[in-house]
């Protein structure tokens, strides 16, 4: 009895040092983020003095100077519109290749999926400067869309192998019955198929989400017309120009990171489900 | 019929068509045009493009020390992500593997960095290492150790480690995600086997839980390597590559090779090598992960 007894001690222990060490990590994740919270509220005059973490009188004007006059606003909407069009480029194409993989026969079926996904695994740092020089050659430099489809491109090979490993995966008798009843691919595809998907396609739609949102290289290399900036380019632009305005500096990076957090926190167990599937996958 | 048919098989193509014609335009063309522009010597812009063979490769592997400089530094900080970030991130996910309490809040957490983008990181951090204002230095001053505190990421001594910290923080929780998902595929049942048969926490890990956790270990390792071997946000939003060279990487290099300095053909000779390395890395990594496996 007494042997249980020291066990029971000795777990307790471990647990609250496991616990104490877990909250200093979380601490140490959740600080810089409160950190430029705080900050953004503060003004010019007492942000490198005011060390609070709950500043007593909160300028929330900082947000509005930010959204106008340090054109945040603008970047805010590019990168709504570029981060919406792109996901659902991605969703659509990907969806309709994957389609076609699982479900049609055609000839090189197998050769194009090899050499679609295969892309996804070779690294080819510099491909951007031949990007570049071919944006260039189709005046897409400085456009939406040449800032658009590289990206809907980037998101394809894992779109593909996402969905169509769950296409595979659904039963044939749906399809079956479907064409029984005389409906052709686009419907099975449009009415059974891409319902049914709905989990693949949050998995998909997350990923895509925040790389879009966080994308920095191609904005800088693609745009340089403010009109067209989204949030991270805008961000570096404004610090470039403003370089000590930390509180509107701060204000910004909170209007970045604002919805990134909401789709985080919103579909957060479909990141962890992507990233373990890909792990377990391998 | 035979209408039919060919109607039949073009409709089965039209599915694939849009993403075939994106991936052929942005992924194809730019690949083999990479390889096309590194031999060449091309400002970008001019109608002349003059064929030069390997003379940027040559200068790129004997004459650029600078280069050579920016694959230390990435190596480093590499070198500093597999050792020190992802035994953080496999300690973190061997705590949470347990039945504890809130263990899906701290995962929640220790995630949010990652999902973060470079660039908000590194202005955040930027303030946190400034000589001034910075926190860190508040923080030293507090603790009583003010003689430490300096401009972290202007001084040569410091830039690249601070770099690295950022970058670590920032990296933690994504292996930690994976690490402990492979934990957590580990049968029970062989922890029971284990703790019957009366085998210390050590002889556990070291017996049951490191020789299943394996795959996962490569793959943690691959990722991480070209992940952080192609670091430029973080980068780009803290120092820019200074003070002097200190903390320049290769994607900057590259960038400042294409936009700083026009040279077209040489980034992209710069891209072939790097891309190379980093192929060469990942070979290595898989054959000797593999020679273990079979220790």
């Amino acid at each position: 009895m007494a042997r249980w007894g020291m066990d029971k001690w000795k777990h307790l222990g471990l647990s609250f040092f496991i616990h104490l060490f877990l909250i200093v990590v979380s601490l140490s994740c959740l600080f810089p983020l409160w950190w430029a919270f705080a900050s953004s509220l503060k003004t010019q005059g007492t942000v490198f003095t005011d060390l609070s973490l709950f500043p007593k009188s909160p300028h929330w004007g900082n947000y509005y100077t930010a959204w106008v006059q340090a054109d945040f606003g603008v970047y805010f909407l590019n990168s709504l519109f570029y981060t919406v069009t792109v996901v659902l480029g991605v969703i659509f194409i990907a969806s309709m290749a994957a389609f076609a993989f699982s479900r049609l026969h055609f000839r090189g079926k197998n050769v194009l999926f090899f050499i679609l996904i295969s892309t996804m695994m070779i690294p080819i740092p510099g491909s951007f400067i031949a990007l570049y020089v071919l944006l260039n050659k189709l005046h897409l430099v400085d456009t939406r869309l040449g800032y658009i489809l590289p990206q809907i491109n980037g998101g394809l090979a894992l779109g593909i192998f996402l969905l169509k490993t769950f296409f595979d995966d659904l039963p044939k008798e749906l399809e079956d019955s479907a064409r029984i009843d005389g409906c052709g691919r686009f419907r099975v595809y449009w009415h059974i198929a891409l319902p049914l998907a709905r989990p693949a396609i949050a998995v998909l739609a997350i990923f895509n989400i925040l790389a879009v949102w966080n994308e920095y290289l191609l904005a800088m290399l693609v745009l340089s017309n403010k009109n067209l900036m989204p949030l991270q380019r805008g961000l570096m632009v404004f610090q470039g120009a403003h370089i000590t305005e930390y509180p509107l500096l701060m204000a910004g990076i909170v209007i970045t990171v604002l919805p990134v957090l909401a789709a985080y926190l919103f579909l957060q167990k479909h990141i962890i489900k992507g990233i373990t599937a890909g792990a377990v996958k391998g | 019929m035979n209408l039919q048919k060919i109607r039949l098989v073009a409709g089965n193509y039209v599915f694939i068509l849009p993403a075939l014609l994106l991936f052929a335009t942005f992924s194809l063309y730019p690949f083999f045009k990479v390889f096309q522009l590194s031999v060449m010597d091309w400002d970008g812009i001019s109608p002349k493009m003059v064929y030069v063979g390997f003379e940027n490769f040559k200068d790129l592997l004997f004459d650029n020390s600078v280069f050579w400089l920016s694959m230390r530094n990435a190596a480093f900080v590499t070198f500093l992500a597999l050792t020190v970030q992802n035994s953080l991130a496999l300690f973190l996910a061997w705590c949470c593997d347990r039945e504890i309490r809130g263990g899906n809040v701290y995962r929640v957490i220790f995630y949010l960095p990652p999902v973060l983008s470079g660039i908000v990181v590194g202005l955040i951090w930027n303030w946190i290492y400034d000589g001034h204002y910075g926190l860190l230095n508040h923080f030293l001053h507090f603790i009583g150790l003010g003689d430490l505190s300096r401009a972290w990421l202007s001084e040569g001594r410091t830039a690249l480690i601070a770099v690295s910290v950022i970058h670590m923080w920032k990296g933690f929780g994504w292996g930690f995600v994976i690490l402990l998902a492979g934990l957590q595929s580990i049968p029970r049942e062989l922890y029971e086997a284990a703790r019957v048969d009366g085998a210390s926490g050590w002889v556990v890990f070291k017996n049951i839980t490191a020789p299943l956790m394996i795959p996962v270990f490569i793959l943690v390792s691959i990722l991480t390597i070209l992940g952080t071997m192609q670091i430029f946000d973080i980068i780009i939003a803290t120092t820019g590559g200074g003070p002097g060279y200190h903390t320049e990487v290769p994607i900057t290099r590259i960038v400042t090779t294409m936009i700083g300095s026009s040279r077209f053909g040489y980034a992209c000779a710069m891209g072939v090598v790097f891309g190379l390395v980093l192929l060469a890395v990942s070979m290595i990594q898989i054959r000797v992960s593999k020679a273990m496996r079979q220790v």
